[in-house]
């Protein structure tokens, strides 16, 4: 009985509607149709009505510009404000769309020396390489970031770089809290590790066209973490900013390991404030710990036969970082000026593998490096800019457990020769709006371990839709 | 990990001594522009504690996200912005960076002026080769009383939203504001009477709303597109162009050079009038009644 419930009542609804149904039928039926016949015909009507207007419309303008064949209306002394649109009111697919927005670079690079040889003495080099990729013209990367508002609870932005080589490499690739309190955020997935102050600037919004020495050399470029981070602003009248992050160590210093542990851990502090209404300041510093697995260099041997060498151990990495901006009463449209500097101190320790492919000897392997820039860029007109930088390294001499054994000679490891790299670049950009910069950009550069390389690069930045605000 | 791990956790802890904020009363207020902070201070009195992120000097659309201005976004109750896009480059990294809910936008504590008012000059397409325009309309409302009034009205209900305790005081400030500001628009009205159909040079579209309150006519701009420095050649075309129409003055913000306007007005024979544009902008513009006080003497002491 319980099952034929549902049935039973669904016979007796029926029951129920089905006379009316069958009343309605014979003469509302008709009454309806002759109503919809009514409106069919008024509808089209109406529709050939405004479409007559509308060809009369289109003919008078025709006529209209006939009539003045060449003779452009003067264009007012005063670029007039198209009129105002009424405001969309129908639904639509494509209000939440992100933001999107795209950043084409490229370069002419004149160098005195052969780019693919490039190599900052006296360090183990990072997988990406140093330097300036190649001569004369070149399409740099062109950055694509999509962003938006996950929820209320979520930002999420995506920045992928496609390579002149046409690959297609995922800068970052995050979600960020919006609804913690208490001055704390969250960020997981892919980003650019908080450590120091440049690590986080997309290339882009560079000073120079390329990155410091101590950052190509003991960060690979940039450090991106895949992993998560927490950050903490005080609640302060001064900027006071705490930060802590975990990752896999996939980017160089640390290697992509077969291993659940965290690879990459690091911590960094921000303090910041303003000094009268013309200058703002931050200084920071920062603690990266990273682990490596056969992380593989090339290298020659001592005598000039190709090596393939691997250290794995821990290189812990220490960042001051320091950002000064003035412009006469913050508004740098017409002069500003910009000093930065950061000084970078790694030590590096654990095992280094000699000829990996071949003679297969390991020993331990130890280093104590370090290295700084300093940088100065001058607005010294609307639209101009000039900045100088210098750039040092320290490589020390590494204890390398082979050569202290006496199994190898220390000329078997030319790459990790005691050197102070340095370099000096004057650079000068041109930007015609927020959204076009041309760039010229002149270094001197000792970085390699006897010949001089001059480099001149001519740069070009075009930001295209939307673009985000930038951080300090 | 050892000793690196210590001397953060002693940053840390000293970070934290150094931060903790005496626990305030006062409801803390973030506003972007001096205008919005001198409005806040009408309505909010001594239960307010304003923090300005600009000053009557600065181009609001060229403002870093600096740090003492997360560290302010993190401490704020409210912030008041002008919003239609103005702060675009740099207030989304303040709200992200600070930490803070109560003040992301659909929040209580975030408050927008824009929005309230009938933006003028609203395009129907951009683009960015007509420089830097606003999409959704020109955003520098401020220079029409009118608009305040409104806006006015807005905050003073916003405020009562967010501290309720003050309530009463916050209605009563907003009911007296509304009533002085009133009486001296009437004024400003009469005394600018004069100004009515006068032909003006403008450098950025940043008078918009003074001259369609005021009934003056923006002949032209030194901006050949907003944002765009004029080039010489533009200037000498200007030149040529106003000899038929020759404006009465030049308006010219505290914070624009003064190079183009200076050199414009000697050809065409038009006074540069230096305009306050924002509070604090001349030492007359006090507050907001002194701004549109000595806007309209400036511009009758010019026509005279």
């Amino acid at each position: 009985m319980a099952k034929l419930a549902p049935i039973t009542g669904a016979i007796v609804v029926g029951l129920v509607l089905l006379p009316n149904a069958g009343k309605a039928a014979p003469d509302d039926v008709a009454a309806l149709r002759a109503e919809l016949e009514a409106l069919k015909t008024d509808y089209t009507s109406r529709v050939q009505a405004l479409e007559t207007r509308i060809k009369q419309l289109e003919s008078a303008v025709a006529t209209a510009q006939l009539a003045q064949p060449g003779a452009a209306p003067a264009p007012p002394a005063f670029p007039q404000p198209p009129p105002v649109a009424p405001p969309g009111k129908s639904s639509n697919a494509t209000a939440f769309n992100p933001a999107i927005s795209m950043i084409l670079t490229g370069n002419y690079a004149s160098l005195s020396q052969d780019p693919a040889t490039y190599r900052v003495a006296g360090f183990i080099p990072p997988p990406s390489g140093e330097g300036l990729g190649r001569r004369s013209f070149n399409l740099d990367e062109s950055e694509l970031t999509v962003a938006s508002n996950v929820d209320p609870y979520f930002f999420g932005n995506v920045t992928a770089a496609i390579q002149g080589g046409n690959s297609i490499d995922i800068e970052e690739a995050y979600f960020k809290t919006l609804a913690l309190n208490n001055g704390f955020t969250i960020k997981g997935g892919r980003f650019f590790s908080g450590t120091g102050y440049l690590n986080e600037i997309h290339s882009h919004n560079w000073d120079f066209a390329d990155q410091p020495l101590v950052y190509q050399v003991f960060l690979g470029g940039q450090l991106a973490q895949d992993g998560a981070q927490i950050r903490w602003v005080a609640p302060a009248d001064y900027f006071i900013e705490l930060g802590a992050e975990a990752g896999s160590g996939r980017s160089f210093p640390g290697t992509q390991r077969n291993s659940s542990s965290l690879a990459s851990d690091a911590l960094f502090a921000h303090l910041g404030g303003d000094a009268g209404d013309s200058t703002s300041w931050r200084l920071g510093v920062s603690w990266l710990d990273a682990r490596s697995t056969d992380r593989a260099y090339d290298d020659v041997d001592q005598l000039g036969a190709p090596v393939t060498n691997a250290f794995t151990g821990t290189s812990r990495t220490w960042i001051a970082d320091g950002t000064l901006k003035w412009a006469p009463h913050g508004d740098p449209t017409y002069h500003q000026f910009k000093l930065q500097g950061e000084y970078l101190h790694r030590t590096e320790s654990g095992r280094l593998a000699f000829d990996l492919t071949g003679r297969n000897l390991a020993g331990d392997y130890n280093s104590s490096q370090s290295g700084w820039y300093l940088q100065a860029v001058y607005g010294f007109m609307q639209r101009w800019r000039a900045g100088l930088r210098y750039d040092s390294m320290q490589s020390g001499t590494p204890s390398i457990g082979l050569v202290q054994l006496g199994l190898l000679p220390s000329a078997a490891f030319p790459s990790l020769a005691s050197a102070s790299p340095e370099r000096t670049t004057i650079m000068v950009d041109w930007s015609l709006s927020e959204f076009s910069r041309l760039r010229a950009q002149y270094a001197w550069d000792e970085a390699r371990a006897t010949e001089r390389d001059r480099q001149l690069l001519l740069q070009y930045i075009f930001a295209m839709g939307a673009h985000g605000a930038h951080k300090f | 990990m050892d000793k690196h791990i210590r001397t953060l956790l002693a940053l840390a802890t000293l970070a934290l001594c150094a931060g903790a904020l005496p626990a305030q009363a006062a409801l803390r207020v973030l506003a972007t522009t001096p205008d919005w902070a001198a409005l806040v201070t009408e309505l909010g009195g001594d239960k307010v504690n304003v923090y300005t992120a600009t000053s009557a000097f600065q181009d609001v659309h060229r403002v870093d996200a600096k740090p003492s201005l997360v560290a302010r976004a993190r401490t704020a109750d409210l912030v008041v912005a002008t919003g239609a896009d103005l702060e675009i480059g740099w207030m989304p990294v303040l709200l992200q960076d600070s930490g803070n809910t109560k003040i992301q936008p659909g929040s209580p504590g975030y408050f927008e002026a824009a929005p309230l008012v009938h933006l003028l000059e609203v395009p129907s397409a951009v683009d960015r080769s007509m420089g830097d325009i606003h999409p959704l309309g020109n955003p520098h409302v401020t220079l029409d009383p009118h608009n305040i009034a409104i806006i006015a009205k807005a905050l003073a209900a916003r405020l009562v939203l967010i501290d309720s305790a003050n309530a009463a005081y916050y209605a009563a400030r907003g009911e007296d504001f509304d009533k002085r500001w009133q009486q001296a628009t009437v004024g400003w009205e009469a005394r600018a009477a004069p100004l009515k159909g006068v032909g003006v040079v403008v450098i950025h579209r940043d008078q918009a709303y003074l001259c369609n309150w005021l009934g003056m006519k923006e002949l032209a701009s030194i901006e050949p597109k907003p944002g765009v420095p004029p080039s010489a050649g533009y200037l000498v075309e200007l030149v040529t162009k106003l000899a038929a129409t020759p404006p009465k003055m030049i308006l010219r913000n505290a914070y624009n050079d003064p190079r183009a306007a200076e050199w414009l007005s000697e050809r065409i024979h038009a006074p540069v009038v230096l305009l306050p544009y924002s509070v604090g902008g001349t030492p007359e513009a006090k507050d907001l009644f002194g701004l549109f006080d000595d806007t309209i003497n400036r511009l009758r002491a010019t026509l005279k």
